[in-house]
């Protein structure tokens, strides 16, 4: 029998991830985490204690059994690891590069009250990538049933929910507008961070399952919300459009030319391939002097692809100071990293033109922290008298995005009062058999809260349509009734369950 | 993935207008059923192209069809003007987007189109008349050898003002001359609704700002998702900034920053320039030695600056 593992019988230090050099990797897109060998792998697992808490699982929004997969994978069993991982998360790949682990798992880990915490995240990555080079795919025996659902959005949410209904045996249909699936994790985040060919193995998974995928589709003017329950013979639909309206600062110089959105420039380098240009057709503004404006995760993004295109100087210039900084701290540290210069407690009072239209510079302010605001972060005051002016030719603005309007101006579905879709602790929308979850309910916010959305609202689903899930405990169980069915009613034999 | 099930963006009908202006109707019964007045598309001609916008010049519920009117002004059009065939197929078409052009309350209205922008107002005037307005349009071409659609818009239209440029066909005028004839001939117009080049929309609106006619402009800014997602289409009406894309692509134009618009039109014209200047030499060349030894010739060849009609001329007809 095992010796019982003790904190101090585990190994000390966290295994250390390969990564490619600053320098080097400040040039290229390949990715910057080289990802785990087996060897580091095992070795990492070890340190898990295996506690009884299991803080872990509450840590993560969508409860995966994290000792169970970590365990398996002690036991050099990956197929086990993977199918464990599974059960809840269909995407390990792609989560164990972007969840912000130490706010999540990570963050509450035993071992991590005293030594480093265990790297959950890079362990779900390894398992995640084996599976992709295996060509693992779980695909259960599932009986279809006779409902159809549609997703609106081909993003995290939409691919979690599209995955759990699949699995319920729905015949599931995803829609997207733009020319290829894959949502914020395609266009968003770059190749160094997430490759595409991750996410395109991970939507092949999804194929398998038997979920078509229908892009160049934009659902709200090719045919409405309603139309789809009401002559397209959906049953119901879940809408995970994102929230990407992006917001500008409206300082004067705002429209010059030179000054975009996060989201334009990293769609035309992560999506349109601009970086590749002319090779890809689509345009890459690239500046010598760069200024993004934000600290969170776009804003790291967008000033890690500004020195991957060739600027010589990229400047993050953010109101508030580091710790209150969004971002995740993996990618504020490799942003140093790689040689962004911070400029913390700046903001921007005006872009400066040239006299032909053109961005020439930025004018800031210095700011100091003053009394906390409504979200609890203390709010910042510019200091008089500070301002200064600096040099720059492209100033990108990552501070946040604002509803996308297409749902609201095309459907009866009731916004809030800030034009995001109005949804119940089910997240049931207005409109009945329609559901909606992720950045367009809850304004932007992280890839696996919307993956957590798109698997509740999958619930929700579920029981809308009448599919028994076995995943629930129904009320009243156990006194004559399985599943919440009566079992003196004897038609339980011809109920789905899933 | 190529195509979707609802369609394979298949290219039905081909006509050319001029050596510069052509027409495409493409197969997509959805989007025929879906589009209104006003709206646009989104295309990707391949793989690696990139994604422009295109207003719906006209759709068929009965063929299942929308049409696109195009002229060939920078490397992406210019090579759908030599690929797109009947019987090819874009790579991609989303639409149909943008909010439709109300077209239910005016009782008289004067339609606009200056060049290019003869096609999208056409589906915008057939659009009023069927809501039973009085519907006079105004079209303006630089020369008769660049009309088309004449008989169109007689045929869905109270009165037809043509104007070209030199008289060759129609009155001789600009495009804000047949404006004042139709403004003279009516005192009760109720809207004025103009789609052409910027400096065109422009001009229509100054010509019935003293007049008070409300006068609805369908700008044309660069796009690229065309969804509201990346700001890329801004323009300034008023004191306001909305994207064109999803608040548009009809705004007031008399509210309408047409400086501003121009100016953002012209982010990339040293790209632009340079990427048609690239295609035209390799077209040139693949004609002249074939594609395999296209590579090595390209390194030592002249650039010849090639003439690209301005985009922003009043009436460029094509």
């Amino acid at each position: 029998m095992a010796k019982k593992k003790t904190i101090r019988s585990i190994p000390q230090e966290r295994t250390p991830m390969r990564e490619q050099d600053p320098q080097v990797r400040a040039k290229n897109f390949e990715e910057v985490a080289c990802g785990y060998s087996l060897d580091d792998a095992l070795r990492e697992s070890e340190r898990c204690l295996m506690c009884p808490d299991q803080p872990c699982v509450s840590g993560c929004p969508v409860g995966i059994n994290i000792p169970g997969f970590i365990q398996k994978l002690g036991e050099k069993n990956l197929r086990g690891a993977y199918d464990i991982l599974t059960d809840t998360n269909l995407l390990p790949s792609i989560c164990g590069r972007v969840c912000p682990q130490e706010n999540q798992c990570e963050g509450v880990c035993t071992v991590g009250d005293s030594l480093e915490a265990v790297a959950i995240g890079r362990l779900e990555r390894f398992v995640g990538d084996t599976a992709i080079k295996e060509g693992w795919v779980n695909i259960p025996y599932i009986e279809p049933n006779r409902f159809r659902v549609g997703i609106v959005g081909s993003g995290p949410a939409g691919m979690a929910c599209a995955a759990d209904m699949a699995k319920a045996g729905c015949d599931v249909t995803v829609y997207e507008a733009f020319h290829q699936a894959g949502g914020v994790l395609k266009y968003g985040i770059p190749d160094f961070r997430l490759p595409n060919e991750v996410i395109d193995a991970e939507i092949n998974n999804l194929k398998k399952f038997g979920v078509k995928f229908e892009c160049n589709t934009l659902v709200g003017r090719l045919f409405t919300i309603e139309q789809m329950l009401d002559e397209m013979g959906f049953h119901a639909v879940f809408v995970g459009v994102g929230a990407g309206y992006p917001t500008m600062l409206n300082i004067p110089g705002d429209s010059l030319n030179g000054v975009l959105s996060a989201n334009e420039m990293l769609t035309r380098c992560n999506l349109m391939r601009g970086r590749d240009f002319p090779n890809f057709d689509t345009p890459q503004p690239i500046g010598r002097r760069v200024a993004v404006v934000g600290a969170g995760n776009t804003a790291m993004d967008a000033t890690r692809v500004s020195l991957r295109l060739g600027s010589e100087k990229v400047y993050c210039v953010y109101r508030r100071s580091r710790t209150e900084a969004p971002a995740r701290a993996e990618e504020v540290h490799h942003a140093e990293q790689e040689g962004v210069e911070f400029h913390w407690l700046t903001a921007p009072v005006a872009v400066l033109d040239d006299g032909k239209g053109n961005v020439r510079g930025m004018r800031c302010v210095r700011m100091e922290l003053g009394e906390p605001d409504d979200s609890g972060r203390r709010r910042p005051v510019p200091v008089a008298g500070s301002e200064f002016d600096f040099e720059a030719d492209l100033i990108i603005y990552a501070i946040g995005t604002n509803a996308n309007p297409i749902m609201g101006q095309t459907s009866k579905l009731k916004l809030n009062k800030w034009g995001y879709i109005g949804a119940d602790e089910n997240l049931a929308t207005s409109v009945a058999g329609v559901f909606a979850g992720g950045d367009i309910v809850t304004g932007a916010a992280t890839v696996i809260e919307a993956m957590g959305a798109g698997r509740k609202a999958a619930r929700s689903m579920k029981a809308y349509l009448g599919i028994r899930d076995s995943a629930l405990a129904y009320s009243g169980d156990g006194a004559g009734t399985l599943f919440g069915i009566d079992m003196h009613e004897r038609n339980f034999a011809r109920v789905r369950i899933a | 993935m190529k195509a979707n099930a609802m369609s394979n963006f298949e290219i039905v009908t081909r006509e050319d207008f001029s050596d510069v202006t052509y027409l495409l109707e493409v197969r997509h019964p959805l989007m025929s059923k879906a589009a209104k007045p006003g709206q646009f598309v989104i295309v990707m001609l391949n793989e690696h192209g990139e994604r422009i916008p295109l207003t719906i010049a006209d759709f068929d519920i009965k063929k299942g069809t929308i049409t696109l009117v195009i002229q060939a002004v920078g490397k992406t059009t210019r090579q759908m003007q030599q690929e797109c065939r009947v019987g090819t197929s874009l790579y991609g078409m989303v639409g149909p987007m943008g909010i439709p052009s109300p077209t239910s309350h005016a009782k008289k209205v004067v339609c606009v189109g200056g060049g290019l922008g003869v096609a999208p107002i056409f589906p915008q005037a057939r659009g009023f008349k069927q809501a039973g307005a009085y519907v006079i349009a105004v079209l303006g071409f630089r020369n008769k050898d660049l009309v088309f659609w004449e008989d169109k818009f007689k045929d869905c239209c109270d009165e037809l003002i043509l104007c070209t440029n030199d008289g060759s066909a129609g009155m001789k005028g600009m495009i804000t001359d047949g404006i004042r004839v139709a403004m003279e001939g009516h005192s009760d117009i109720d809207e004025v609704v103009a789609i052409g080049p910027p400096v065109m929309m422009k001009a229509c609106a100054d010509a019935t700002r003293a007049a008070k006619i409300k006068t609805m402009v369908s700008v044309n800014p660069i796009m690229v998702d065309g969804t509201g997602m990346c700001g890329g289409c801004r323009v300034k009406v008023g004191d306001q900034v909305k994207f064109a894309c999803v608040d548009g692509p009809d705004f007031d134009g008399h509210l309408v920053d047409f400086d501003d618009l121009m100016l953002r039109l012209s982010r990339y014209t040293k790209v632009e320039k340079d990427a048609h200047e690239r295609w035209s030499d390799s077209c040139r060349m693949t004609k002249q030695v074939g594609a395999s030894a296209l590579h090595e010739l390209k390194r030592g060849a002249q650039k010849e600056l090639l003439e690209l009609p301005d985009p922003f001329e009043e009436a460029p007809g094509g």
